[in-house]
């Protein structure tokens, strides 16, 4: 493997979060029964224009900012001419020559923990096509053209990955920023966010790019890095036994974690691209540019920064923590209303909270302890009422009951032992009760004092402070 | 009744001497009598026209309406039409109900025009005969023998015969102005983006423009209040404020100057044809306006040009049609490719064909630089020898067509000669200008159309122009024998 360079770039296409179609005014509401959000544009009928959606130009130019690419003052819609039965005019309408951005970059973490700037080659707006429906249609085809005309952001990247992981990492980064930007769900089940993987081989150290193939169609970031390892293993094979690489298209067998060939380069398409003569060129002005660059929230990276800074996290924690803009407010609302116990928050959003979610399969948008309920929590925590141990049991009390922290601990009477006569007598019976180890301790056999101290918490079910039980205990046990 | 112009009867409707019921019931008994030896309609609309007519009377009972309500008018059978069928000339649309309206015959509609039905043209538009119909050649009622022109010859063709008094036609390279020379009558093609496309089914899209047909200069200005404005369905429609354009009739042409283009009085312009419209120029400078020779160099690329343009544009604007959600499909297709090919190949006639094959060949990977990018700087030269002239004149006059009606079929097989009929009008439709025909004489008893072109949205000083030499010429009055009165 070591001799092979792998080349890897990016083709995502990320719904936009529009109400209404690129360019028509049918719903782009997912779901509904087919073909009911399909008007006579969206259905190709003779005589009907499109027109262009303001909010996707609005969304496109989000994007375009949020990677520092450049906005074109002017860009081009055009056809691209093939023949599919879901596709309604007979071409899509796109954008070819002039895209409406270009020019970006996205930084990605490594592995080992430096960087990597990613070129964004450009990003362009077009049209969905409809949906064919296989099953259920014996030996015909159905049509559902609900999807024909939603709006895409096409991104593409420049070939600067190097390795499986680098493209999930870039296609992840890709995927927090649009769901930061708002403008798209990237709901990959339902299809709004689809990556195409380029991938090459060149020997180490060259400087040209070898024959690379297409896979299309990637729903998943774990099938995503599969079809890129399975991809280069297959090249690899190819080149070394003294083959060539085809180029073509190839699709993802997820079910049998293969690539297949989908469509050579001879019987690719000529799709005859040429500007569409129904749409004038898309002229953006300096104003709207600002208007928009306005409406921009904190990126990923710099609320990366900023929680490092602020809260005193680790890059980890604060990575970790940004990853969705969901998550960075759940945890900024928690750490803001515990009285900035940064770290304390951090710690139990990434570990209690996320571990019950995962368990539960939930979001955190739904999750059954608000941001508030948890700071309740870790306050409690912090001024000493609970120890980090019995809060786990009532934050489980939090998640089942739906009840605040308060509430919890007194109910269940779990207020920390604090009084220290109270302890020394729970300390007194639990020597009294075991004077063999008293014996050998005192004898010698220092390791007994993690019995002692176990058997005291056991006593008072926890509830005495633990730095308190050491300092009395080893007191005692002295004699 | 039916030799009536527009503007007279309206003012007969508004005096209340006839009735729009009345007038409906005698064009439609016209159209049932005389179309047969025309075919002019593909599809005669008489119990809706009859219903339309009785709302128009009522409305203007009321004392509501305009001009225009309770006229009978005709439509192309492009505009589509809510629950009438639009075929377009075609086989593959002749199953085709639309079901929703135009914006040129919504805003008719909403003006109180009464639809008469829908005419007959080249299958898509394409042509300058009206042959290429699956309905059947369109007859010119000056001559039988003849053709109207195209392809919109079953609106002139009716219009000449008396069928109705207005009609809708669309203009992609002189369809409107072509046949309206051939048949005697009046039709004005505006500027680009001046009338929605909106539901006008597409040819070349960068180039197809709506526009009124006719038998008088004011008539089209009537039409034309009620057809221009902006509308947000159409991107290419051009947020400009429509003008009265009757107001501005009256402007005369004194002062004028109007420039001939030394290169439409050239080789191919026949010498009847020459004639008349140096007649016509006479009869301009006799009333007032200066005239002066212009050159427009580029002219002779401009056929070639449009020859790439308009079969690209097609090429793709016709995929729709693949039998899939409407038109024509074939029988037992086998699959996906069967069906395409013979949906394709049974629904799209001869001329259709050749133009897609040709656009699709113009703009494939290897060809699109020295064909169609070409074509669009050609297209740009074209638009600046107009810009240049219009700096030095308000007008340009010259023949519509270089010879009259042509017998049917003689040009059916000879593709090139069909298509340089439309010398003069192409390069108005490639620069986007607006331009009308109108009736200047005659050439062995056939009408001669008298072209004139003007700058960006002077659509109002064309007209003028046109109803200043109307009032002196009976032209535009004549009708063809066993038509008229």
């Amino acid at each position: 493997m070591s001799d092979w360079e792998v080349v890897i770039g990016l083709e995502i296409h990320a719904q936009l979060a529009t109400r209404s179609k690129i360019f028509s005014g049918a719903s782009t509401a997912y779901g509904a029964a087919p073909n009911t959000q399909a008007c006579a544009v969206d259905l190709g009928l003779p005589g009907v224009l499109p027109v262009l959606n303001a909010e996707a130009v609005r969304m496109a130019v989000k994007f375009g900012l949020a990677v520092e690419a450049q906005i074109a003052p002017r860009s081009v819609f055009a056809r691209k001419n093939y023949f599919y039965p879901d596709l309604p005019k007979g071409y899509q309408i796109s954008q070819y020559e002039l895209p409406v951005v270009a020019h970006g970059h996205l930084n990605i973490d490594l592995e080992d923990g430096g960087t990597k700037r990613v070129g964004i080659t450009r990003a362009h707006l077009e049209e969905d096509a409809g949906k064919s429906l296989h099953e259920d249609y014996h030996g015909m085809t159905g049509i559902d053209l609900n999807r024909a005309g939603v709006p895409l952001l096409e991104i593409v990247s420049e070939p600067d990955l190097r390795s499986a992981r680098e493209a999930v990492a870039y296609a992840k980064k890709i995927h927090a920023l649009v769901r930061y930007l708002e403008i798209c769900d990237g709901n990959m089940q339902e299809g709004s966010f689809r990556c195409d993987v380029n991938v090459s081989l060149r020997p180490r150290g060259a400087s040209g790019y070898g024959t690379r193939t297409e896979t299309k169609n990637l729903n998943s970031f774990r099938f995503l890095e599969r079809a890129v390892l399975y991809e280069v293993e297959r090249q690899r094979e190819v080149l070394e036994s003294g083959g060539r690489v085809v180029q073509e298209t190839r699709l993802y067998d997820s079910a049998r974690n293969e690539t297949r060939s989908m469509r050579g380069k001879e019987e690719a398409h000529d799709y005859r691209y040429f500007p569409d003569p129904d749409l004038l060129p898309l002229e953006i002005d300096a104003g709207f540019v600002e208007s928009v660059r306005a409406t921009l929230p904190e990126l990923p990276d710099a609320k990366r920064l900023r929680f490092e800074d602020q809260y005193g996290l680790s890059p980890y924690d604060a990575s970790v923590l940004t990853a969705t803009r969901e998550l960075a407010d759940y945890y900024e609302a928690a750490a803001a209303a515990c009285g900035g116990e940064g770290k304390l928050a951090a710690n139990w959003v990434m570990g209690e909270l996320a571990g019950a979610l995962n368990k539960a399969g939930l979001d955190i948008t739904a999750s059954p302890v608000s941001a508030e309920r948890l700071a309740g929590l870790l306050r409690r925590i912090a001024d000493g009422t609970i120890s980090g141990k019995i809060a786990k049991q009532v934050f489980e009390a939090m998640w089942e009951g739906g009840e605040e922290a308060d509430r919890v601990i007194e109910a269940r009477g779990l207020r920390q032992i604090t009084d220290t006569a109270a302890i020394e007598t729970i300390i007194d019976r639990v020597l009294a009760d075991n004077p063999t180890q008293l014996e050998q301790y005192r004898a010698g056999k220092d390791k007994l004092f993690g019995f002692f101290v176990g058997q005291v918490m056991k006593a008072c079910q926890g509830k005495a402070n633990p730095a308190q039980v050491n300092e009395l205990l080893k007191r005692k046990l002295a004699g | 009744m039916h030799e009536m112009t527009v503007a007279e009867l309206s003012a007969a409707l508004a005096a209340g001497r006839i009735s729009s019921e009345e007038l409906t019931r005698a064009f439609l008994e016209r159209i049932e009598r005389l179309d047969p030896g025309l075919n002019s309609f593909i599809t005669v609309t008489a119990e809706g026209a009859l219903e339309q007519a009785r709302a128009a009377d009522r409305r203007r009972a009321r004392g509501e309406g305009g001009p225009l309500t309770g006229v009978p008018v005709a439509h192309k059978d492009i505009f589509c039409t809510l629950g009438v069928r639009t075929s377009c000339g075609s086989r593959m649309l002749d199953n085709f109900v639309a079901p929703y309206e135009s914006a040129v015959t919504e805003r008719l509609a909403g003006a109180g025009m009464v639809t008469l039905g829908k005419t007959n043209m080249d299958e898509f538009a394409m042509g300058s005969s009206s042959e290429t119909s699956h309905y059947g050649p369109v007859r010119n009622p000056w001559n039988p023998d003849t053709v109207p022109g195209g392809s919109s010859g079953g609106s002139a063709s009716a219009l000449a015969a008396r069928l109705a008094p207005a009609a809708t036609g669309t203009d992609t390279g002189g369809s409107i102005r072509q046949p309206a020379a051939l048949c005697g009558v009046c039709g004005l093609k505006p500027t680009y983006g001046r009338v929605s496309r909106y539901g006008m089914i597409a040819f070349a899209s960068s180039l197809d423009q709506g526009g009124p047909m006719a038998r008088s200069a004011e008539d089209l200005a009537l039409l034309l209040q009620a057809m221009a404005g902006f509308d947000p369905r159409d991107s290419t429609s051009v947020e400009e404020p429509v003008p009265d354009y009757a107001g501005e009739l009256d402007a005369g042409v004194e002062g004028l100057r109007i420039g001939l283009p030394r290169e439409y009085f050239a080789e191919g312009l026949d010498a009847g044809v020459a004639r008349a419209v140096e007649e016509a120029v006479a009869q301009f400078r006799r009333l007032g306006a200066e005239v002066r020779e212009i050159g427009l160099p580029n002219t002779r690329l401009a056929v070639p040009a449009y020859y790439v343009i308009a079969p690209a544009e097609c090429s793709s604007n016709l995929s729709r049609y693949d039998g899939v959600r409407f038109g024509h499909r074939c029988a037992d297709p086998t699959d996906i490719d069967d069906l395409y090919k013979r949906s394709r190949g049974e629904g799209f006639g001869a001329e259709v064909k050749r133009r897609i094959l040709v656009g699709t060949y113009a703009l494939s990977a290897g060809y699109y630089d020295a064909y169609y990018r070409k074509a669009q700087q050609v297209r740009r030269l074209i638009r600046d020898d107009f810009r240049r002239a219009f700096g030095e004149v308000d007008l340009i006059v010259g023949p519509t067509s270089p010879s009259t009606a042509f017998r049917l079929g003689e040009r059916l097989d000879d593709p090139v000669t069909m298509y340089l009929s439309d010398i003069y009008t192409i390069a108005v439709n490639l620069a986007g200008l607006p331009a009308l025909s109108i009736p200047c004489g005659f050439v062995d008893g056939l009408p001669v159309g008298l072209h004139v072109i003007g700058d960006y949205f002077r659509e109002g000083r064309l007209l003028a122009a046109a109803h200043r030499y109307q009032r002196e010429t009976d032209w535009h009055r004549r009708a063809p024998a066993g038509f008229g009165g």
